[in-house]
């Protein structure tokens, strides 16, 4: 589902280059559930950056599902996130205006989408995520658990292949942390293609595999018998 | 994205921020109602001085006894070489058939009496079409007769005020005034004129020339004064009518006003006028456009996370920067609208206060301010954006 090859990201910084990423290898299968762990400044961001399309490597080769997008321009890669990418974020950005089903209505107003579509497309992946009664809550109504799972509908709303989430539960407590995991979990089950960006061993080792970033290089690949280790290990009783 | 998606889109971004959207119209709104307030006092005074000279009456040219270089006199103060008289007008209206009106006009101050009511006023003395030239109408019985140049009848026609006092509730028509020593007939009475620079036209006594130089016992007029057919006659009529008197009296010895002349003199005024009116109005559009510019950056540049998750749910930049156009010209204009109509109010309020000062807004102020608001409401709503959907999305979302 998500090819990398010798991808390196390099910014110009006071003249000089600053390299972010430098010569990553890797490769996502479709239905696999990755987390990528690494200390601030480890090109985390970056890496979430180019694999969600909103930016582009300077050297190497992205292949998203089997397409090369390393090389499309601006618009193509507006339809790529649109219609193949569902992101999530640690603080929601719910739009503070528009209610649980107008914040979902969003992707598909820009996408074109019908009016009446979108009302019963909204209203499926609101009962999806269990938040069919509060499609009316403006954001400001609903916790934080909430939140997450309307951003999670609205990112799944368009039917994306690739969900990418950055810090999913850095905001909530363990019980609606936990739910959000629980919901991202049966997500994947269910075929989506997670890649998940956080600072917490617990999230991190719901995942199949976990890379971690060091200085813009994947440093240490954690292989689906290690974590299956580490999460028995932390859930071991002491 | 449809048209009506955009739209609704935009003015959901204005209603569910109604703090904002309030403090962002105020700001637009204050700045095009001072551009209409502003520049329709400075309009204002500018048509007052324009219609006090077109109150002169049109095409008129002034003949005055005298000129300066002969007599070392300022025209008009005496020291003429030669008397201007009745007999120069009529020469003047012979020879010069081209000409609407030839009016001569005496002037004295006189006593005027009825009973035990008296007052000082100036005469005028002249003939039937002094009244078109000055464009003052009769309320009440008939001006001067025509044709009566060197007939002295023993008649006036008042002023509208002088009359209102002579005769207080009564008709003043076939009653008799005393002028001076004479007794004169009112033959009529005039709408009220107002004042034309200086001089009150409703305080004025009206009698035959020839009556009007043997109350004062003198042989010059005040002036003549020509009413040429169309603004471009007034040149030649200047010319030819120097050239009669000056074959007349031998040499050239009167002065020769044209309205024209007058006008320059004060158009230089009303350049000046309007030069400070349109300074007035471009300072208050900077002032305006720098207010609206800052409201437009402050309320964008809060929205910089929105624009990055609009990205990243995969909007096109054009629909983003689309989005924020149009809500910002909505903004702008809806503001610009409230503006016009608080400019409109205070300047009418203006005119209650004050009815001489035609104050009204001259319409290129009002579609400067107009397009100035929505124009930098519009940029600056947009420059902003376009720059949020430059970032890096991941950043500006990473922003709480």
């Amino acid at each position: 589902m998500i090819q990398l090859e010798g991808i390196g990201r390099t910014y110009e910084v006071g003249g000089r280059p600053l390299y972010a990423l430098k010569d990553i290898n890797e490769h996502i299968k479709t239905g696999e559930h990755v987390a990528i762990m690494g200390p601030s400044g480890s090109g985390k961001s970056t890496l979430l950056n180019l694999v969600g399309c909103l930016d582009r490597p300077t050297t190497g080769s992205y292949k998203l599902d089997g397409r090369e997008v390393s090389g499309l321009d601006d618009d193509q890669l507006s339809e790529v996130r649109r219609h193949h990418i569902g992101f999530i974020f640690q603080s929601y950005h719910l739009v503070p205006r528009l209610d649980a089903a107008a914040n979902v209505e969003l992707p598909m107003v820009f996408a074109g989408v019908a009016r009446n579509e979108r009302r019963e497309r909204a209203r499926r992946a609101l009962a999806s995520v269990g938040m069919a009664e509060r499609a009316d809550h403006k954001p400001n109504q609903l916790s934080g658990g909430e939140r997450q799972r309307v951003a999670i509908a609205r990112a799944t709303v368009m039917g994306p292949r690739v969900l990418l989430a950055d810090e999913p539960t850095g905001n909530l407590d363990t019980s609606s942390g936990g739910q959000v995991l629980d919901l991202l979990g049966r997500m994947n089950k269910d075929g989506l293609t997670l890649v998940v960006v956080t600072h917490d061993p617990g999230v991190a080792r719901r995942a199949d595999r976990v890379l971690v970033l060091v200085d813009g290089r994947i440093a240490r690949r954690f292989a689906p018998e290690e974590v299956t280790a580490l999460a028995a290990m932390l859930n071991a009783p002491k | 994205m449809s048209y009506a998606d955009l739209v609704v889109f935009a003015l959901k971004a204005l209603t569910g921020h109604r703090l904002r959207t309030a403090l962002s119209m105020v700001g637009v709104s204050i700045g095009v109602a001072a551009v209409i307030v502003l520049t329709a006092l400075g309009e204002g005074a500018r048509r007052y001085v324009t219609e006090q000279f077109a109150s002169l009456g049109s095409n008129l040219v002034i003949v005055i006894p005298g000129k300066t270089e002969t007599s070392g006199a300022l025209p008009g103060m005496g020291g003429a070489a030669h008397d201007l008289t009745v007999e120069d007008a009529i020469t003047v209206r012979r020879m010069m058939p081209e000409v609407r009106a030839v009016v001569p006009i005496s002037m004295g101050t006189e006593f005027v009496s009825h009973g035990d009511r008296r007052r000082q006023v100036p005469i005028a003395g002249t003939i039937n079409e002094f009244l078109e030239t000055r464009e003052l109408h009769v309320l009440h019985g008939e001006f001067l007769p025509k044709g009566e140049w060197d007939r002295g009848a023993p008649i006036v026609v008042l002023g509208n005020k002088l009359g209102h006092e002579l005769f207080p509730g009564e008709d003043p028509v076939g009653q008799v005034v005393r002028v001076g020593d004479a007794r004169l007939r009112v033959i009529g009475v005039l709408d009220k004129a107002g004042s034309h620079m200086g001089m009150n036209a409703d305080e004025i006594a009206y009698v035959p020339v020839a009556t009007g130089l043997s109350l004062f016992n003198r042989a010059s007029l005040f002036r003549i004064i020509l009413k040429a057919g169309a603004h471009t006659d007034i040149e030649p009529t200047k010319k030819r009518v120097i050239a009669i008197l000056t074959e007349r009296h031998n040499e050239e010895d009167v002065t020769v006003l044209t309205q024209d002349a007058v006008i320059a003199t004060f158009s230089s005024i009303l350049t000046v006028l309007t030069l400070a009116i349109s300074g007035i109005a471009a300072i208050s559009l900077s002032v305006a456009g720098i207010g609206i510019m800052n409201v437009m950056l402050v309320s964008v540049s809060e929205r910089t996370s929105e624009i990055g998750l609009l990205k990243a749910l995969g909007a096109h930049r054009r629909q983003i920067l689309a989005a924020f156009l149009t809500e910002a010209v909505a903004l702008s204009a809806a503001g610009g609208v409230v503006g016009l109509v608080i400019g409109a109010a205070v300047v009418r309020l203006a005119v209650r206060l004050y009815p001489t000062l035609p104050a009204s807004p001259p319409w290129w102020a009002v579609a400067a301010a107009m397009v100035v608001a929505v124009a930098v409401g519009a940029i600056f709503g947009v420059l902003p954006a376009r720059r949020a959907t430059r970032l890096d999305a991941v950043a500006a979302l990473g922003r709480r």
